[in-house]
């Protein structure tokens, strides 16, 4: 029930920030909400953390892995394109 | 214990909350994207150290080749591949978060719980089999597999590998249904599974194997009949998706930090998806169940002069003197700069106008492109200031005072169709208003009509001159002309 609740209240947080964000962020604003959808990282961790469940075990190094490409790649991408972001001055005028 | 984990968590929702917020400007967004990093490095390690994880090798190993891949991947990609990286990077978040519940499920079927406790060492104790549980894990394979799947069909077709085009056959709606109904029943069988579990387990692997087959075939079945240029919605809801299948997956293992950023992720994702669908004046319904356009198609509307006029063809000389003695030029890219990879030739333009004192702005439409916001970062990659970049909105009241609009690569979005002419297919979406400035020059190979497969009115305007060419050369031959009048 907890967890049910949760899920509301953040989604009425995601929608009062993310509606602001502007539209030429909009691709940088994926990309980083991929890389944090990569936090499934923690539950590939402890998944694939435990001893006595071979299946387990081995499904949870996979998660692991696909999860960190996401992570990894993910914010190094969307920090590459907000580093092109940026105000340029005017180019001094010929007149 | 748990209440550092907790606590820790906490911590790094905090982060990715404040960093999605530094999003709103593009002044504060690089420091944003770096909080939401540390917020999940705070997960991370607190995870790690405090679960007292046992099996460090295979762990290492795994985190050092995805993080590999991933850096790799983030370096080497093209600009102009952004929506192919994107729509792959959905598909392996909808995978982990299948594989994760997947592997919290694989505990129940080798572990008595006995042994359980004893060998999990810090990691959490199973939860009961709940039929809340079973509900939650079936959520998290289905959504998980459908998206990876999906953005698999998806990558293909941005890539070009599957054709762009909306592919159809016949029965293909029924054969969606027959997959929906397989999966009903594959949840059904889960449930089941769960209830009778103790004594029998085949039930429930056989549900959950079933429901894997089957999401992973949907995916395709739900992606392939949608054409290239909806796209930008499909990679939204993806994105969208993929969010949702890490916050199941957090129902699953009932960990706070999972709920709140999938959640997160999916509301950023169904918003953006709104936003494509708004912009195009289709309901998602309507995107999803594809078919849409089909410019190269001979049995697309008639592709004659429906309107019956004539088009006026200009020269680079010619429109690089109009260009020079304007005080105001709008230019609006679309895919096709993006194909041309024009945009770095298209800003060099810009400043050569500049320094000639012309004021140049770009109107970019929200679905301009292949994802949300495509013709933004290609235009910041070139080096335009972000300031110069002008939503739909803004620019639309600047036209009347613009001298020259140059359409780039640019079609239904700035048909005047949408406005005039009911029964169009694109009757009712909002367009830049190119054709209220004094002359429109549009960059274009050919008069092929757009995605829509709608004729173009705009070409046929007494103030329209066509140039026709690849982007990337005649937004190169005009900066000569204009260099040239010196």
């Amino acid at each position: 029930m907890e967890n049910l609740i949760i899920f509301v209240l953040a989604a009425f947080i995601g929608v009062e920030i993310l509606t602001k964000v502007p539209q030429t962020l909009h691709t940088p604003l994926m990309s980083g909400a991929n890389a944090i959808s990569g936090i499934t990282m923690v539950g590939a961790l402890v998944t694939a953390g435990m001893v006595g469940t071979p299946v387990a075990k081995w499904l949870g190094a996979l998660a692991l892995m696909v999860a960190t490409i996401n992570v990894v790649g993910g914010f190094l991408v969307t920090d590459r394109m907000l580093k092109m972001f940026t105000r340029k001055p005017r180019p001094p005028r010929d007149d | 214990m748990y209440t550092v984990i907790a606590l820790a968590y906490l911590v790094s929702a905090c982060l990715f909350i404040l960093g999605l917020k530094r999003l709103q400007s593009p002044v504060t967004a690089r420091r944003g994207n770096q909080m939401a990093a540390l917020g999940m490095l705070v997960a991370v390690i607190a995870t790690l150290f405090l679960y007292e994880i046992l099996t460090p090798v295979e762990m290492i190993a795994a985190t050092v080749v995805g993080g590999g891949i991933g850096a790799v991947l983030a370096r080497r990609v093209e600009m102009t591949s952004m929506p192919e990286l994107v729509a792959v990077f959905n598909g392996f978040g909808g995978l982990a978060s299948a594989l994760v519940a997947s592997a919290e499920v694989a505990r129940y079927f080798s572990e008595t719980p006995a042994a359980a406790e004893a060998v999990t060492g810090g990691a959490p104790p199973l939860a009961p089999l709940t039929l809340t549980l079973a509900v939650t894990v079936a959520a998290s394979v289905l959504i998980g597999t459908v998206t990876f799947s999906g953005s698999f069909v998806a990558f293909a077709k941005l890539k070009g590998l599957v054709s762009g085009q909306p592919a159809q056959f016949l029965g293909m709606r029924a054969l969606t249904v027959l997959l929906l109904l397989g999966v009903a029943a594959a949840i059904g069988l889960i449930l089941y599974g769960a209830y009778v579990f103790a004594e029998d387990s085949a039930f429930l692997m056989g549900g959950l194997l079933g429901l894997g087959g089957l999401a992973l075939i949907l995916g395709i079945f739900l992606v392939i009949p949608i054409g290239g240029a909806d796209m930008p919605v499909v990679v939204a809801l993806l994105n969208s998706y993929s969010g949702l299948a890490a916050a199941a997956t957090g129902f699953v293992l009932d960990n706070i930090v999972l709920i709140i950023s999938g959640t997160l992720v999916g509301v950023s994702g169904l918003m953006l998806t709104r936003i494509m669908c708004d912009a195009m004046n289709r309901s998602l319904w309507n995107v999803l169940l594809g078919g849409f356009g089909g410019a190269d198609d001979d049995d697309g509307p008639d592709v004659e002069g429906t309107t019956g006029g004539t088009v006026r063809e200009t020269s680079p000389a010619d429109t690089a003197i109009l260009l020079t003695y304007a005080e105001q030029v709008v230019i609006i890219p679309g895919y096709g700069m993006a194909v041309a990879q024009a945009q770095h030739q298209v800003h060099e333009l810009a400043e050569v106008l500049e320094a000639r004192g012309v004021t140049v702005k770009y109107g970019i439409h929200p679905v301009a492109g292949r994802m949300p916001g495509h013709m933004n970062v290609l235009l910041a990659e070139a080096n335009v200031s972000y300031d110069q970049l002008y939503e739909m909105d803004e620019i639309n009241p600047e036209f009347p005072n613009t001298d020259v609009s140059l359409v780039i690569g640019a079609n239904d979005v700035v048909n005047p169709a949408a406005r005039t002419k009911k029964g169009s297919p694109i009757y009712g979406m909002p367009i830049l208003d190119a054709d209220a400035s004094d002359t429109v020059v549009v960059l274009k190979r050919s008069l092929r009509p757009g995605y829509s497969g709608v004729e173009n009115d705009l070409f046929y305007n007494d103030n329209t001159r066509m140039l026709f060419g690849d982007a990337k050369e005649s937004v190169g031959e005009l900066t000569t002309e204009v260099k040239a009048l010196g």
